[in-house]
């Protein structure tokens, strides 16, 4: 039987990153096909070209033996290829029906629709009233509209981008069920994910990238979760640094945090313990969205936990703000450059003051020294080597490398006895992420307490002394990093707890 | 074909100037188009709406007059807008602040007293326009209720409170039964600031408020809180903002400065209560800010140009018998202009020639 999809040598580069490097995939009829790859390996922009969304630079892709050129979602549908995304787009002020209705032709009446929906929900096993609000209906019933609107074009192809990263595991059940039943009838699904457990579970194939490239092609069934983990996050082990000096008194004390999610696709905290001694720099991995985003804001202060959850330099801060924090000598770096640790359309020295108006005596009774704040500017400009044109551009007008030197350089300057960095290096050159860790590990040596939150293994491997792991927004015990492998950190990050000998 | 708004990257600096430039020369043709239409020369209509207001110096302190209070609004909006705050009822904090202020001035009516009396009048008529603005704000922190829906229908209220104590406690007994008050004493109405006219001290008030207004949003980390709020809501939560005190204080100080604006009318050129005390300088002000790039500057020059409609209505009516509603017809057009040349300050349109669409 031939292939129901191929694809073969697609090349996808954005700007100098290539995001597919010559990738091969094939998926046969009647298959459940898992996509794996840590974040970054370029399962989305695969899957966007498979659905038209994004157009490959090179190679070639057939669909049921014919070659296709996919110009369009809508083409791509035509064909029989569907796909559910993993943020939903639903209006929450409709019903199920009538969000359903938006993807159909606009004179179908509103009965047909619902009896359509009715009886997908049924044959399918995703049970959905027709007529309730979305507003009201939880993540993974959202999710059900979702597939039944791919599915009321019957698709011999379904792609499901990381579908239960947002479920609870009852529901996904649920999910598996109803792909069992899809390939039962003889369509294909391509299943997205990070989960080794759901893919060993689920899945008859699995394609397996890492850095834009396919690594390996497999029957999940007969692999392990370890050998699996080795081949996702890649098995030789980089150089370790080894610690120069003893840890000194505790800075940073977390225990019992727990927060809720920030939004319907964050993730809650879970009892959360953690220290960062004087001295040492603990590296926390995991993949996006298992809790990196609420453990920032509960660390920092942007939101709020219960005072003793958070402990710097002894005093319990947990109900503390940020700017208080910042005056007990913490400093963060957010992970998100533009829009979060700096205002896009704002100036560097106003950018400079942004998070420094508290702390580095850049105001005066309510008014801005813009002497000061210029001084403070040059200082940071100066000891990171950050490139711009003109004296005082925007932060948006600086490439991803200068302004990551400009944040971190920002926080580094104060001299802060806690640094609490997410995604320290993310998007820069290699020259910026030398120049930052390099940073990060000085300001350790001098005493300051260092967390840096990435999912970057490498770069964990190489400048932390402890390393700790998040999933599901749970935090393993920060170990040793020598005595780590990245197969067990792999394991862990994939959310198998317990197997790894730590 | 496809016609595309893309997004600018670049916002060239003149272009920030020539919009509203631009947005003031789309109006004036169709204005033009307008007058036409109705069977005018519209070179006439356009001189005695635009050019007779400037030609003598009693005019020129009418533009004055009615600029004030589009200023003091409008400077008030800027900081709202500027903070992503979405304040529309200032025609009814203006109303509630004449209301605090007059009560006063109803108190005092009869006995001798010092110009205290004005004085605690604008404090007041700034406390209430103030009060009318919190009240939008605090469900907006609070509940999250919609701020343009809250603070644009609490206009109606404001209004008709107004009108229950004109045609009420407060009519004037010797007044024939018209709905009005009475006419305030001389302490309690502005100080002119000449011999012959209606140019008052309210004028420069609105000068000196727009001129403190600017410096703080330039050089004070109030302003600097204020703007990136607006700007960048989570890099301001970065930098330790509460966005809800930045909404209630915006909220605050708008409304006293339309609240002040209020009690300036009534103690000023109207000097009494009566049913209608503003021909919608509250809404016009809406106008004003973005004429005025929502920049405190920006809004005095774009008061002194909308007023200059006023009263160029005003006179079209009199001199071509054209209707006063044109005036309204004009601020419309022109807040269309200058939304409509933002937008391609914002984007820039691109034409695509594409055989179907996704």
């Amino acid at each position: 039987m031939p292939p129901l999809l191929e694809a073969r040598g697609i090349v996808k580069r954005y700007g100098a990153l290539v995001a597919n490097d010559h990738v091969d995939l094939t998926v046969a009829p009647a298959e459940i096909h898992a996509l794996l790859g840590e974040n970054g390996a370029g399962k989305s922009t695969l899957v966007k070209i498979l659905y038209g969304l994004v157009q490959p630079g090179e190679g070639a892709i057939a669909f049921e033996g014919r070659p296709v050129a996919l110009a369009s979602p809508a083409q791509a549908r035509r064909l029989g290829i569907g796909m559910v995304f993993q943020h939903f787009s639903l209006f929450e002020a409709l019903t199920v029906a009538e969000n359903v209705a938006l993807s159909l032709p606009a004179e179908t009446p509103m009965a047909t629709i619902e009896a359509e929906v009715a009886r997908l929900s049924a044959a399918y096993g995703l049970p959905l009233e027709p007529r309730r609000e979305v507003w009201r209906l939880s993540v993974g019933e959202r999710q059900r509209i979702e597939i039944v609107r791919a599915l009321l074009q019957n698709p011999k192809l379904l792609i499901l981008d990381e579908p239960t990263s947002v479920l609870t595991p009852q529901e996904a059940d649920r999910l598996f069920e109803t792909l069992e039943r899809l390939k039962a009838e003889g369509r294909s699904v391509l299943y997205i994910s990070h989960k080794l457990d759901e893919v060993r579970r689920l899945c008859d194939r699995a394609t397996i990238l890492r850095a834009g490239r396919v690594v390996a092609a497999c029957d999940p069934r007969v692999e392990t979760a370890a050998s699996l983990a080795r081949m996702m996050v890649g098995a030789d082990v980089g150089e370790v640094r080894t610690a120069a000096h003893e840890p000194g008194a505790v800075r940073l004390a977390v225990s019992g945090l727990s927060l809720a999610a920030a939004d319907t696709h964050g993730t809650a905290l879970r009892d959360v313990a953690l220290d960062v001694r004087a001295g040492e720099i603990v590296g926390i991995a995991g993949i996006a969205g298992n809790g990196q985003d609420e453990l920032f804001a509960a660390l920092s202060g942007e939101r709020g936990s219960a005072a003793g959850s958070v402990v710097i330099d002894g005093s319990a801060v947990g109900a503390e703000n940020i700017t208080a924090r910042r005056k007990r000598g913490a400093a963060f770096v957010p992970e998100e450059r533009l829009g979060h640790a700096a205002a896009p359309r704002f100036t560097l020295s106003e950018n400079t003051l942004l998070s420094g108006h508290a702390t580095n005596g850049l105001v005066r009774g309510g008014f801005v020294d813009r002497n000061a704040v210029s001084g403070w500017l040059q200082r940071v400009i100066k000891a990171f080597d950050v490139r711009m044109s003109g004296p005082d551009p925007e932060a948006r007008a600086l490439s991803g490398g200068n302004l990551q030197k400009f944040v971190v350089g920002r926080e580094i300057l104060r001299e802060p006895s806690l640094l609490v960095v997410a995604q320290p290096t993310w998007g820069v050159d290699a020259a910026a992420a030398a120049t930052i860790r390099q940073a990060l590990i000085d300001l350790a040596a001098r005493g300051a307490a260092v967390l840096v939150i990435s999912q970057d293994l490498d770069e964990l491997f190489e400048i932390s002394d402890r390393v700790a792991v998040i999933a599901g927004g749970r935090l393993s015990e920060a170990v040793p990093a020598r005595s780590l492998t990245r197969g067990e950190v792999g394991l862990l990050m994939g959310g198998i707890h317990g197997e790894a000998a730590a | 074909m496809r016609i595309v708004l893309e997004r600018r990257d670049d916002r060239p600096r003149w272009l920030s100037f020539a919009s509203p430039l631009a947005a003031v020369v789309l109006t004036m043709i169709a204005g033009a188009i307008l007058f036409a239409l109705m069977g005018r020369n519209p070179v006439a209509a356009l001189k005695v709406f635009f050019i007779d207001p400037l030609s003598d110096g009693w005019a020129l302190q009418e533009l004055a007059v009615k600029a004030t209070p589009l200023i003091l609004i409008s400077v008030g909006l800027t900081l709202c807008y500027r903070s992503n705050n979405w304040n529309i009822g200032a025609e009814g904090q203006l109303v509630m602040g004449a209301i605090f202020g007059s009560w006063l001035a109803l108190a005092t009516h009869g006995t001798p007293n010092g110009p205290w009396v004005i004085a605690a009048m604008l404090a007041l008529g700034a406390l209430g326009g103030m009060l009318w603005a919190l009240i939008p704000a605090l469900l907006k922190t609070r509940f999250g209720v919609n701020e343009i829906l809250a603070s644009l229908m609490l206009v109606y209220v404001a209004e008709l409170t107004l009108d229950y104590l004109v045609r009420g406690r407060w009519r004037d007994p010797k007044g024939f039964n018209f709905p009005q008050s009475v006419n305030f004493e001389p302490e309690a109405t502005m100080p002119l600031l000449a011999e012959s006219g209606r140019l008052h001290v309210g004028f420069l008030i609105a000068i000196a408020v727009a001129l403190t207004a600017a410096f703080v949003m330039a050089r004070m980390i109030k302003g600097f809180e204020i703007r990136l709020v607006g700007e960048a809501p989570r890099a301001a939560r970065f930098a330790g903002f509460d966005d809800r005190r930045t909404t209630l204080l915006v909220f605050a100080v708008s409304g006293a400065l339309a609240g002040l604006a209020g009690i300036i009318e009534v103690s000023g050129p109207i000097g009494q209560l009566q049913p209608s005390i503003s021909p919608g300088y509250g809404f016009t002000a809406i106008i004003v800010a973005f004429l005025g790039r929502l920049n405190p500057i920006g809004a005095l020059v774009a008061a002194l140009f909308l007023a200059l409609t006023f009263i160029g209505g005003e006179n079209a009516q009199i001199a071509m018998r054209i209707p006063l509603d044109v005036t309204r017809v004009f601020q419309g057009l022109l807040l269309f202009f200058v939304l409509g040349c933002d937008a391609f300050l914002l984007y820039r349109l691109r034409i695509l020639a594409t055989g179907r669409t996704a």
